[in-house]
């Protein structure tokens, strides 16, 4: 892939471009054309009037007039305890799924790095839910949570712990909890993985170096591994937070937002502001502050990231 | 990684490498176990790990009682049909953005980082009235063309490094002997490009297969529905004994996915594809 650069009809700064013909630039955007056309109208344009449709008052329905509205949609979120409501629970979701799967995956990939027996069983294991739908996932674990015929309960019966029996889903104290496990393991797999190749490119002679000189496996874990890795650490985690804020079919499908919204993220919350009462501008207003808030925080995090990096 | 490890050391790593293969797997065999059940054994007081008189009857149930063979069916259309047109259409676009830097290409991928931090709901309002107005709302053909549109930038990205890979001298080769543009993309580029279209195709014919919201607001006809869709209603019925056919069109949504997987296993692990996959 790097010796493209050193293509002489590619690469040089100034003189492919300009001597490039008429015919042959308009054959480049001919080829191209087949791909931009429905970015454009099916990516590009919704998200633009998505945007525009937070600042009106635009609702389900044919023929439904639409006007601009200015900030009346944030006025109205600024006071719905729904919302703050959804939000909450949107960050503690998010959030914590991120930390918890960065941990665990981090741990795994350390210990599939090493020669260590049953890695090829969980490296497999650590693949599947990766591949699993995100529908199947949230069936999967209902079935693990179901009071009746579930895992977990009919584990604590085992042990003797009946008294840890409970309704995980339908809880309104271990609702949220419970989601955020099943959130973790889903999401678990694609970090181990990026994390793993992350560390099987850090050099093995500053291992060595460090160990010769007497630093303990903290130190070195501290101290050379993590420095070399933090790149692709940043990259991880912050995708995660996004896909993880921005999830939906997961939680959809073991709680629907339930118990009593216990659960209600703001992509389900929004969800049902859309389709289930038609409130489009209001919906799309939600979506523009949650790119915000999205872009906020990776703001904050990246900087301090590069600060420490510096 | 980190030398040779005490004896407590690797004691310590396999405890907690059992901790991790019973967290990730468990469920799994859970699942396994629930869709070869049969009913009485369901509804049992104390349900077992491994199913006492396995069935297969869930599976048969599955697909006659719930009509998941037709979501499967919907399924199957919806996704082959969003693979071949991903490619086609990424094709020219995926060749054009590996030989010639033109700024459009640049602006294209970036586009592709950009759009993944906005979520659906900004998306799918718009989108939804646009399909209606052109007639294509609550139609196959109207979610394929989404989930073109969702595949594509990845698509492309992934197209255009494996015709970065053809050596350009071959292209060179075959038109100093004679071959016209036409003749070079056929019989050069294209037999080359084999390995990398059939992974494009795959691609996104695993996206298409586990997607589920667009699915879920654009279908309302029960009969159109996609299998994802089909099964999350199908949870919706509730009651212990259906939960035998429920896990087993749970196992036959995931068969596509898995095969995928252990195909691209290799590139997988070497990091290549990371981050390309996400429901």
């Amino acid at each position: 892939m790097t010796t493209v650069a050193e293509r002489p009809d590619v690469a040089r700064a100034d003189g492919p471009r300009r001597a490039r013909s008429r015919s042959d630039r308009l054959g480049i955007y001919l080829l191209l054309l087949p791909s931009l056309l429905p970015i454009v109208v099916l990516s590009v344009f919704p998200l633009v009037r998505g945007i525009y449709l937070g600042f009106t008052d635009a609702r389900a329905g044919r023929n439904v007039e639409i006007s601009f509205t200015g900030l009346a949609n944030y006025r109205e979120l600024l006071g719905d305890e729904l919302f703050w409501n959804s939000f909450k629970i949107g960050l503690l979701w998010a959030v914590g799924v991120t930390v918890l799967q960065f941990v665990l995956a981090l741990g795994l990939a350390l210990l599939l790095n090493q020669q260590l027996r049953f890695r090829g069983l969980a490296r497999v294991l650590a693949v599947v839910p990766w591949a699993m739908p995100p529908v199947v996932v949230g069936i999967l674990w209902k079935l693990v949570y179901h009071p009746d015929a579930g895992l977990l309960n009919e584990f604590f019966h085992r042990v003797g712990a009946d008294g840890l029996r409970t309704n995980w889903l339908g809880d309104f104290s271990t609702a949220l909890p419970a989601v955020i496990l099943v959130g973790v393991w889903a999401g678990m797999p694609q970090t181990t993985v990026v994390l793993l190749a992350g560390l099987q490119g850090v050099p093995r002679e500053l291992h060595e170096a460090a160990a010769v000189d007497g630093a303990s496996t903290w130190h070195r874990f501290r101290n050379v591994t993590l420095p070399a890795i933090a790149p692709v650490v940043v990259a991880i985690t912050s995708l995660d937070f996004i896909w993880n804020f921005n999830s939906f079919g997961l939680v959809y499908v073991l709680t629907a937002g339930g118990p009593g919204g216990k659960t209600m993220l703001p992509m389900l919350f929004a969800y049902e502001e859309a389709f289930r009462y038609g409130n489009y501008g209001y919906a799309a207003a939600l979506g523009n502050v949650m790119v915000v808030i999205i872009v906020a925080l990776l703001a904050v995090y990246l900087r301090r990231r590069l600060r420490e990096a510096n | 990684m980190f030398g040779k490890p005490s004896r407590t050391g690797r004691t310590l790593q396999y405890v907690a490498l059992t901790g991790y293969l019973i967290f990730l797997g468990f469920p799994l065999v859970w699942l396994l176990s629930t869709a070869f059940k049969p009913p009485r054994e369901l509804v049992r007081l104390h349900p077992t790990l491994i199913p006492s008189n396995p069935t297969v009857q869930n599976f048969v149930q599955a697909f006659t009682e719930q009509q998941l063979g037709r979501a499967a069916l919907n399924s199957l259309q919806v996704s082959l049909a969003s693979a071949v047109l991903t490619v086609l259409v990424a094709l020219p676009a995926s060749y054009a953005l590996a030989r010639f830097r033109t700024r459009l290409g640049t602006v294209a991928l970036g586009w592709v980082l950009l759009s993944q931090l906005f979520p659906f709901v900004l998306l799918i309002i718009p989108i939804f009235l646009i399909l209606r107005q052109v007639g294509l709302a609550n139609t196959h053909a109207g979610l394929v063309l989404i989930y073109v549109v969702w595949a594509l930038p990845f698509a492309l990205w992934m197209l255009q490094g494996f015709v970065r890979n053809i050596p350009r001298e071959l292209e060179e080769a075959a038109s100093v002997d004679g071959a016209s543009r036409l003749q070079v993309l056929r019989r050069v580029v294209f037999p080359l490009l084999a390995p990398g279209i059939v992974a494009t195709a795959l691609f996104s014919f695993i996206s298409a297969w586990n997607e589920f919201f667009f699915a879920l607001v654009l279908v309302k006809t029960p009969e159109l529905a996609t299998l994802p869709v089909a099964l999350a209603r199908f949870v919706g019925i509730e009651g212990t004994a259906r939960l035998g056919p429920l896990a087993a069109g749970s196992l036959l949504a995931t068969l596509p996915s898995l095969i995928f997987f252990a195909v691209m296993q290799r590139r997988l692990s070497s990091g290549s594809l990371a981050g390309a996959v996400k429901g």
